[in-house]
């Protein structure tokens, strides 16, 4: 359960790329072996942007692929979900071939006012 | 109302930590070793056989162990005669490379070559955390069940290493060898595994042997692991 740090770490990333700016939304991008849990992320996310120019702010999760291969028959194809994962064509069990730890800021949606909301200086 | 792409990975800050640990510990000629594995896996008790070998062997070898509380396991490992220091993470559930560094500066003996960094007991999030380490191995007992590898795919994909400990209780715990081998292959293919028992010493000839084989060839003694930052400045 380390879903609370991750969440602050988003925020501290969010906040020194937003110049003080309110946020409106902020997409997270999670590959299925991050080891990230989207609705614990989402459990603590009011908590840790409480105070801040994320205050109020949708938390947005994108599932990023994974590529995998059949181990029996060779079949590639593409995974969201966390493993294990059977072959579509012949049910054997699937190995990544790809990283699948993508766990990255994508985008922030921000008000262009230029209201600063949140100037504290922030160690990213 | 605009859109900043930032692309930004989350765990930036611990990669670039890690990676600066891993070189700088380059630099004094010695290499990290992390072990990952559920708690009650039997991490500490093959640790202590272990470092008790590579300590007879002559090999310079120290190790970290990272708990939540206590300093239960640093004291056991200790009989080894390796220098041993604990890392109480005060209910953190991961090791993190600022924290492993802090622990390493004006500790780690000059000349160490090999140091085992025992993570917290957790399969999940200490998966996520790079630690400057230049192996990876991951511990799982005969009495945990065969499908571990399957259910914790970041742990197992990622390893250099699986260890499986407690061979001895294989039998009586009708533990299936291949379904966890298929297990394993299914999340981390072509991965060595290397059987072993903290009670019969079955395995730890192997295990050494991999752990001897990783060390740097030559070490600065007269170089150090410095602290991450200035005190004060908080993590």
């Amino acid at each position: 359960m380390h879903e609370l740090s991750i969440a602050q770490s988003v925020v501290s990333t969010v906040r020194a790329a937003v110049g003080g700016r309110r946020v409106i939304a902020v997409t997270l991008r999670i590959g299925p072996l991050a080891g990230v849990v989207p609705d614990a992320l989402m459990f603590g996310w009011d908590v840790v942007t409480s105070g801040t120019a994320l205050e109020g702010a949708r938390l947005d999760v994108e599932r990023v692929p994974v590529e995998i291969m059949c181990a029996g028959c060779g079949t590639t194809g593409e995974r969201t979900t966390s493993p294990p994962w059977r072959c579509a064509a012949c049910d054997g069990v699937c190995a990544p071939l790809g990283d699948g730890r993508t766990l990255e800021v994508g985008s922030v949606e921000v008000e262009d006012d230029v209201e600063a909301v949140d100037d504290v200086a922030v160690g990213a | 109302m605009s859109i900043i792409e930032l692309k930004t990975a989350v765990l930036a800050k611990n990669d670039h930590l890690a990676a600066a640990l891993r070189e700088d510990l380059a630099a004094v000629g010695a290499v990290a070793v992390n072990l990952l594995s559920s708690p009650g896996s039997g991490k500490t008790a093959l640790l202590e056989i272990v470092l008790t070998r590579l300590t007879a062997d002559g090999v310079p070898v120290a190790a970290l162990t990272g708990d939540l509380a206590t300093e239960n396991d640093a004291k056991r490992l200790a009989r080894s005669g390796a220098p041993v220091r604990q890392v109480v993470t005060d209910g953190l559930c991961h090791l993190e490379a600022d924290l492993v560094r802090d622990h390493l500066a004006g500790w780690l003996p000059a000349g160490t070559q090999l140091l085992l960094v025992e993570n917290v007991g957790n399969l999940v999030c200490p998966a996520s955390y790079d630690l400057g380490e230049s192996l990876r191995i991951v511990l799982a007992s005969v009495t945990e069940g065969e499908d571990k590898p399957v259910k914790y795919p970041t742990a197992y994909r990622w390893a250099d290493l699986v260890v499986l400990t407690k061979i001895d209780l294989a039998e009586p715990c009708g533990f299936d060898e291949q379904a966890f081998l298929d297990s394993v292959a299914a999340v981390n293919p072509g991965v060595p595994v290397v059987r072993t028992s903290a009670r019969t010493g079955e395995g730890v000839d192997d295990l050494v042997a991999r752990l001897v084989a990783v060390r740097p060839a030559v070490t600065d003694p007269a170089r150090h692991i410095e602290p991450a930052a200035p005190a004060g400045t908080g993590r």
